[in-house]
């Protein structure tokens, strides 16, 4: 085994590594803590004059 | 009150003032050289020509201008999407002195001629260590924060702006190995086509994560502020990152099409390059989505169309850029007028337009006030801007191209049909257009330094207080 092979064992690794990443990001276990971070913009204290967050809790 | 309990908003504030004026300063030498292209009487040698105002312009504008515009939104969203306050007060101090230190050496030492000659950067080695020392600095600062969060979850934001600071440390170390001879010059490392190709390893991922990363950072944040709505897609943002981040490292090789560098790196720079388009779209798309249902606000508010349409820009510039990396079409578009065209429709289509949104949105806040002093002179440097953009990148195009295929018109006998000169010649009318827009681009910055004047003079400084409870 040369270091060639090392190599191309390295791409598919990363490449698996990535489809995995894929898969978890859209594993529905995901979605919860997913949808609590994406309202972490809008926890704020008073100083915001946008308070519309509130009506656009239901994304994906 | 305890010092911990509100925000540091006061290198925030120094960042986002310097911000414009830097954005003042670098788009005006980018005008003069703009000129000098049309009135080569306006080289001034030794120090004010075309040669060394050209590094001076593009330094100003990617890290005085941009780098001013990351450091100072990296350092609000951090804070505000932790809840907590700076790491170290004192070191994010000395990141703000020691940058403007770097800008100002950068301003004395490039009209003097002292240049490693590497493009983007060209700062000499003692510089080269000051940016270093202020960059650890700035990662300190920025992944204590994220240490001491209060919130569960690190925004993803956070993710871009971390990204960035660590692939721009790797870049920069990288790139600048080099065996300094005297105070003022160093060779480089690297030698032959290894050099180039470290060369353009860095260069395109300057672009990738300084012009990119960082600036999506801040569109995962203002984007959803400003729509007062939360992202359209959180999974498809993080596939959007990994994706960014497995792929940007590779498309370098794309600088050097038909060159000494062996042909298969040539060819993976080009298929990576292709492959690139795919997470930016999805990034594209997941920031203009995140409007679905507020699409009404584009028509009143003039800082969501700085915002939507600097995402417009980034999604044309990351499909042309692609495309030029297809072996075919480089070898019409390479050296051409084209390449610069293509850089400027994202340099400030994309990073300046998103730039000026979110300090729209920021500087306001950071003075205690609701807004800017003027909403319509917002309205105003939109279309002046924009306009100008458009001028700039459609002159370019049609010169770009005409110059290729002059360039690679031939006679029946072989010989070329153009000469250099007929060709140069043949770019005046479109430098002239180019001047123009970029005139109108500046121009736009100056009601910029106007509005922000009348914003923030006689306004206290405020502090943001911490939200206290420790929320989910």
């Amino acid at each position: 085994m040369d270091i060639n092979d090392l190599r191309s064992l390295f791409t598919v690794l990363t490449f698996l590594t990535f489809v995995g990443i894929v898969f978890w990001a859209w594993s529905g276990r995901r979605k919860a803590a997913f949808d609590e971070a994406a309202m972490i913009p809008f926890e704020e204290d008073g100083e915001e004059s946008h308070k519309s967050a509130s009506v656009a809790t239901q994304r994906r | 009150m305890e010092a911990q309990s509100t925000y540091n908003y006061k290198v925030v504030r120094q960042f986002a003032i310097m911000t414009v004026v830097w954005g003042i300063v670098g788009m005006l030498v980018g005008v003069v050289i703009a000129a000098q292209l049309i009135w080569p009487n306006l080289n001034f040698e030794p120090w004010l020509t075309y040669g060394r105002l050209r590094p001076l312009h593009t330094n100003a504008v990617i890290f005085a201008f941009g780098g001013s515009a990351l450091f100072a939104s990296a350092y609000y969203i951090v804070q505000r999407t932790c809840h907590a306050r700076l790491f170290s007060d004192k070191l994010a101090a000395f990141t703000f002195w020691g940058w403007q230190l770097v800008i100002l050496a950068a301003a004395i030492t490039l009209p003097l001629g002292i240049t490693t000659g590497k493009e983007y950067a060209e700062l000499e080695w003692p510089i080269d260590i000051l940016i270093t020392l202020v960059w650890v600095a700035y990662a300190v600062v920025f992944f204590g924060t994220i240490l001491k969060r209060k919130t569960p979850h690190i925004y993803v934001a956070n993710w871009f702006f971390g990204a960035f600071i660590l692939a721009i440390a790797l870049l920069h170390i990288v790139n600048s190995a080099e065996l300094p001879v005297s105070l003022w010059k160093s060779y480089s490392a690297y030698a032959g086509v290894q050099d180039a190709m470290v060369e353009w390893w860095y260069g395109h991922n300057a672009v990738g994560f300084f012009l990119t990363a960082g600036f999506l950072g801040m569109m995962y944040y203002f984007v959803p502020k400003q729509a007062g709505r939360p992202v359209y897609s959180y999974r498809l943002s993080v596939v959007h990152f990994w994706a960014l981040i497995f792929t940007y490292m590779w498309a370098g090789p794309h600088h050097l099409e038909y060159t000494a560098l062996p042909d298969w790196a040539q060819s993976l720079g080009m298929v990576f390059s292709l492959i690139l388009l795919a997470p930016s779209w999805g990034g594209m798309i997941n920031g203009i989505m995140t409007l679905s249902g507020a699409w009404g606000k584009l028509r009143t508010d003039p800082i969501l169309k700085f915002l939507v349409t600097s995402l417009s820009f980034y999604g044309m510039s990351t499909f042309e850029g692609p495309m030029m990396s297809i072996k075919t079409v480089n070898a019409l578009s390479h050296y051409t007028e084209w390449v610069i065209g293509h850089v400027h429709s994202g340099a400030l289509g994309w990073v300046a337009m998103i730039t000026i949104g979110s300090m729209y949105y920021l500087i306001p806040r950071l003075f205690g006030r609701e807004s800017m002093y003027s909403v319509k002179l917002i309205t105003v440097h939109f279309w002046v801007a924009t306009i100008g953009v458009v001028l700039y990148i459609v002159a370019l195009w049609i010169a770009g191209v005409a110059e290729g295929l002059m360039w690679r018109a031939s006679n029946p006998d072989g010989t070329l049909v153009y000469s250099f000169a007929e060709v140069v010649k043949a770019m005046y009318p479109f430098y002239t257009i180019r001047l123009v827009g970029g005139l109108m681009f500046f121009g736009g910055m100056l009601i910029m330094a106007y509005n922000t004047w009348k914003t923030v003079a006689g306004q206290k400084p405020v502090e943001a207080l911490i939200p206290a409870a420790v929320h989910a």
